[in-house]
């Protein structure tokens, strides 16, 4: 059962062969002994899992059932679920009960999905490692020694240990699709507006966005259909056609116009990674696909513009974070400034108040047109160029990251080492545009994934590009050893 | 734009983080480094290119001005370090 | 050395929406503390602003009534600083691209000792949007302060006018007059004492003759017009006394202490403030097209200055009476309603202006309390003009409807005040108060004019100011030529 698709998953519920309950009970019973090595959740609540289980298999019964309902699914610890510790993944919020439904979780609420519990994550959402979490790192199924990759770790190392039937998790710069690649499933941030921001804690505003982290092409178009929509109460919702994500899955590729642009494989890209990209390059050829050379130019200073951009908003972000209504506040202080200080020094960690100071140094006087307006600027020349890639080709493709899961502690002392895991997935942030990473094989026993990069709201057209991947490959139902 | 520890202690002032010396010292390090990563962007020629703040251009929506939100004061509250008599409390504010 | 006094003023003006800029909670006034706090207004993790339409629609109006340009795209960005009655740690503001542009608005300056009464225009240099910070109240724990957000959230149009008011009159005159001008469009519930027109003056010194602006000091959340001129007036000597004692004024921001009638400067504010403004990413522009404005535009009543010209073509009242009926939307419509009833136009601004407003001012009341409608001021005034009762008359008649009776006519007959315009009634008078007194007939004959004004005098007494004062005139002459 594990391994099924969603689409099995709910023909099981449907059939009546397993309740929701069994099957919530069993993901519960293999989270229970396997997560006390791989830490992918923060919070689990076996009570309140089965109490939606329960009620979701009185919806079966009473023949009121959707797709998705009763399937269990992990949500990043980003998420404010009603009732449910809420933490971010950060001191700061530990002890933090969210009094409403974030959107997404409204959505799955809806159609009688369960919630498994609260994914792992980079405090913040910030990190390429998940090794900024206050609740400690999370570890790589594929490899205990190795990171699962972030900032959605907990739910990356989750879907891919089969900790639940599928997970959501959310992308500023690469947080679904560079776990996605590194812990071997695939991964889909939408159109920056596509899926409501409401009740997601912010990171970087402009850029946050959430989407599916499942097995396959198919399992993620299943949960579009539920996480995408227009939603008033977030001003930068768009109000898009409601589509079946579903509904394309089967198109031929053939004539599919692909752009490879020469940027994404320049140095930095380990050799066999670039191997592997090749190869799925080949089977897409096999498909039909015609192969073009592309070029983004600007691409290369979407980190520089990214870290300027994302801590900017990230420093704004978390001024609430101040001990005054909620969240931690420090146990000493004599006066109101040393309540901020403090509880703002003990509530954060290193990396997020790392991020917070480069923030708010590229906004203070003197330097906000060196710094942000550039940035702003680059950041319109990067989109320019994606527009103008858009005209020569339908998709573009090209490694999710430069190499493979590295070991824990490999980067923590160096984060500029640690900000270049997502050299090739924070353009896409930047720009708005959607991405996925698709498992496309091994290096040294390590996940390899592709890059699939689409037009504004070209998301069916991307699931159909990688369910026809996945027709004819495997790798994306390859399970790490001793994960039985 | 080279930072010494000054700068350091000002921003995280601004910021209202407490830092001690020696965190200021390797923050100082990272931070700089950080900064050199970023100084790549005043290579590029941007005269005349608009700032971009959103990616798509669209423009703000607006709301109808009725009420919709009920009391939840009990319940915001009970996730708060300090209150009295539906206030929250912080050391004494001095105008 | 002479000085001269520069001052320039920041207005937070609350907007008389039902519910917050950015969120659906409800803004009313008084209520038990965090219970109109919702989650957007705490600022709860996760939580997203939605601009309310009803604010815009405010902005739009104002930018209309004061001639301004109205930015077609408007940004909405944010000013970071930390306070905890300012839940986000940033205010959601406009900096760089304000709603409302560059405007006017023409003050009336009254008259103050030997100064006379003078029209002045202040340039206003922008009205932006933004949202209004919580409360803080002092005193409920020892050491400590409790946090109420009902207003954080609440909308406000910062309304910032250019360095132009040169006196503390000035600067009153112009508050007054934006007091009432947002009232008038029906933006602001102009309630200075629950806080829903706030002033921030600035004000600055400089030798009298120079151009340069001095250091200014702020002079933070005033909320009425007395404090406003008291606090002027000691900041201005303040400044001058300083400076003449070889100091120098730094930059600051204060406050006005009611009690001893002083400023000082403000604890919380000493260090300067870097606000790290960036447009807001959980916003999108705002956009106002020519059809927005245009639809707000049919929606407001007709404007003070509108007003203004309209009744010096159209009742041919001078500047100063049409300036002075127009200060205020509730005397201006009784004004017309007093015409539009048979009321002479020029006889119906006197009345508002003199009798009603005196009266009015004396109980401190406001034209709805009138005990006198306009329809009755109307029949009163239509009683002057058509000759039955003399002005002296009009006055007793005003006083017993002020004190409630009704009926003009009926107070008339009862106090006998009906003017006299018998030809023959009058002659019979003026011959009576002639024989009564022949010293003052020898008096005028012998060329002194004066005693003319005094026969004339004496007739209107005999007649108990009922004998019609022209015809008086015109038969007094005739009878003393012969």
């Amino acid at each position: 059962m594990i391994n099924q698709s969603l689409k099995n998953l709910s023909q099981l519920l449907a059939s009546k062969a397993v309740s929701s309950v069994e099957m919530t009970q069993t993901f519960l019973d293999r989270i229970r002994q396997y997560n006390p090595d791989i830490n992918a959740y923060i919070t689990v609540d076996e009570e309140k899992s089965l109490a939606q289980a329960k009620a979701a298999d009185a919806n079966i019964a009473a023949g009121t059932a959707t797709t998705l309902t009763g399937i269990p699914f992990a949500q990043k610890d980003i998420f404010c679920a009603k009732d449910w510790k809420t933490t971010c993944g950060s001191k700061m919020l530990e002890n933090f009960i969210a009094p409403y439904d974030a959107h997404v979780i409204t959505q799955f609420n809806n159609v009688g999905a369960v919630n498994l519990g609260k994914t792992n994550m980079d405090e913040f959402a910030m990190g390429s490692s998940n090794e900024t979490s206050y609740f400690g790192g999370v570890k790589n199924p594929w490899d205990l020694t190795r990171v699962p990759g972030g900032s959605s770790g907990g739910s990356a190392a989750a879907v891919a240990a089969r900790l639940c039937a599928a997970a959501t998790g959310t992308d500023t710069g690469g947080s679904i699709r560079q776990p996605a690649s590194l812990c071997g499933f695939t991964g889909l941030k939408p159109t920056y507006g596509l899926v409501s921001r409401y009740g997601m804690i912010a990171f970087a505003s402009s850029l946050d966005q959430a989407g599916p982290m499942a097995k396959s092409a198919e399992d993620c178009a299943l949960m579009m259909n539920v996480m995408a929509g227009f939603d008033a109460r977030d001003s930068t919702s768009l109000n898009h056609l409601k589509e079946d994500y579903t509904a394309q899955l089967n198109q031929p590729l053939a004539g599919l116009k692909v752009g490879l642009p020469k940027e994404y494989f320049a140095d930095g890209l380990d050799g066999d990674v670039a191997k592997v990209i090749e190869t799925a390059i080949a089977e897409y050829k096999k498909l039909g696909a015609e192969f073009v050379d592309i070029s983004l130019p600007n691409a290369s200073l979407s980190i520089p513009v990214y870290y300027v951009l994302a801590p900017a908003e990230a420093s704004s972000n978390l001024s609430r974070y101040d001990g005054v209504r909620y969240g931690h506040r420090a146990e000493e202080y004599d006066d109101l400034m040393e309540m901020y200080m403090k509880s703002r020094a003990e509530g954060f960690g290193e990396e997020v108040k790392r991020r917070i100071l480069i923030g708010t140094y590229v906004l203070s006087a003197g330097y906000y047109d060196a710094y942000y307006l550039k940035a702003q600027k680059i950041r319109h020349l990067i989109a320019e160029d994606f527009k103008a890639a858009f005209k020569q080709c339908d998709i573009i493709m090209g490694p999710t990251v430069p190499s493979t899961a590295f070991k824990t502690g490999e980067k923590t002392g160096d984060p500029i080492a640690m900000y270049l895991q997502d050299i090739y997935t924070i353009a896409t942030n930047l720009a708005g545009l959607p991405g996925m990473s698709v498992p496309a094989g091994f290096s040294h026993d390590l996940p390899v994934g592709l890059q699939i990069i689409g037009n504004y709201f070209d998301e069916a057209r991307m699931l159909n590009v990688a369910h026809a991947y996945q027709q004819v490959t495997d790798w994306h139902t390859a399970m790490p050893k001793g994960i039985a | 734009m080279a930072l010494d520890n000054s700068d350091i202690k000002r921003i995280a002032h601004l910021a209202r983080i407490e830092i001690s010396d020696a965190e200021a010292d390797k923050t100082l390090t990272k931070l700089s480094g950080i900064l050199t990563l970023i100084e790549q962007m005043q290579a590029v020629d941007t005269t005349g290119i608009t700032p971009m703040s959103h990616s798509q251009d669209v423009v703000q929506r607006l709301r109808d001005d009725v009420v919709t939100a009920a009391n939840q004061r009990e319940t915001f509250q009970a996730n708060s370090p300090a209150v009295e008599n539906g206030l929250y409390l912080v050391p004494k504010v001095i105008e | 050395m002479e000085w001269e006094v520069v001052i320039g003023l920041e207005t937070h003006t609350q907007l008389k929406t039902k519910t917050k800029i950015f969120s659906g909670a409800s803004t009313a006034y008084g209520a038990e503390p965090n219970t109109q706090a919702c989650e957007v207004s705490i600022a709860l993790p996760g939580v997203l602003p939605v601009l309310n339409k009803e604010a815009v629609q405010c902005a739009i109006k104002f930018g209309l009534a004061i001639d301004a340009e109205i930015a077609p795209r408007s940004v909405f960005a944010r000013k970071n600083y930390f306070y905890p009655d300012l839940p986000k740690g940033y205010q959601i503001s406009q900096f760089e691209l304000p709603v409302v542009g560059k405007g006017k608005v023409t003050i009336q300056v009254p008259a103050v000792g030997k100064n006379e009464a003078y029209e002045k225009v202040i340039n206003i240099t922008r009205a932006h949007l933004e949202e209004d910070a919580g409360k803080s109240v002092h005193g409920a724990l020892e050491g400590m302060s409790g946090i109420d957000l009902n207003r954080a959230g609440t909308p406000l149009l910062e309304i910032v006018t250019e360095p132009d008011m040169r006196s503390a009159a000035e600067a009153v005159a112009y508050a007054k007059k934006l007091h009432e001008l947002v009232q008038w469009i029906g933006i602001c519930d102009g309630n200075m004492q629950e806080g829903s027109f706030r002033c921030d003056v600035n004000v600055s010194v400089r030798p009298k003759g120079t151009t340069e602006l001095g250091t200014r000091r702020e002079i933070k959340n005033l909320n009425s017009f007395k404090f406003m001129q008291q606090a002027i007036a000691y900041e201005t000597q303040w400044q001058i006394d300083t400076l003449e004692d070889g100091g120098k004024i730094q930059q600051a921001t204060v406050l006005f202490n009611p009690d001893t009638g002083e400023t000082r400067a403000m604890r919380s504010k000493e260090e300067a403030n870097d606000y790290r403004y960036f447009p807001d990413p959980d916003l999108l522009p705002l956009e106002i097209t020519e059809a927005d404005k245009a639809a707000v535009r049919a929606e407001m009543s007709e404007l003070p200055e509108a007003m203004k010209a309209r009744f010096e073509s159209e009742y041919a009242l001078s500047a100063y009476d049409a300036s002075t009926l127009t200060s205020s939307k509730e005397v201006a419509d009784y004004f017309e309603r007093v015409i539009h009833a048979g009321g002479d136009a020029k006889l119906a601004a006197n009345w508002v202006m003199g009798g009603v407003t005196a009266k009015l001012n004396a109980e401190d009341k406001s034209i709805a309390d009138s005990p006198i409608d306009a329809a009755a001021l109307a029949q009163l005034i239509r009683r002057i003009a058509d000759g039955t009762i003399s002005n002296n008359a009009a006055k007793q008649v005003f006083e017993a409807m002020w004190s409630g009776e009704s009926d003009v006519d009926a107070i008339i007959e009862a106090k006998g005040l009906k003017q006299v315009s018998d030809t023959g009634a009058i002659e019979a008078m003026i011959d009576e108060v002639l024989s009564a007194n022949q010293s003052m007939v020898e008096e005028f004959k012998a060329g002194k004019e004066k005693a003319f004004n005094a026969l004339v005098g004496q007739i209107m007494k005999a007649s108990k100011g009922t004998a019609n004062p022209a015809q008086v005139n015109v038969i007094l002459k005739e009878k003393l030529s012969k």
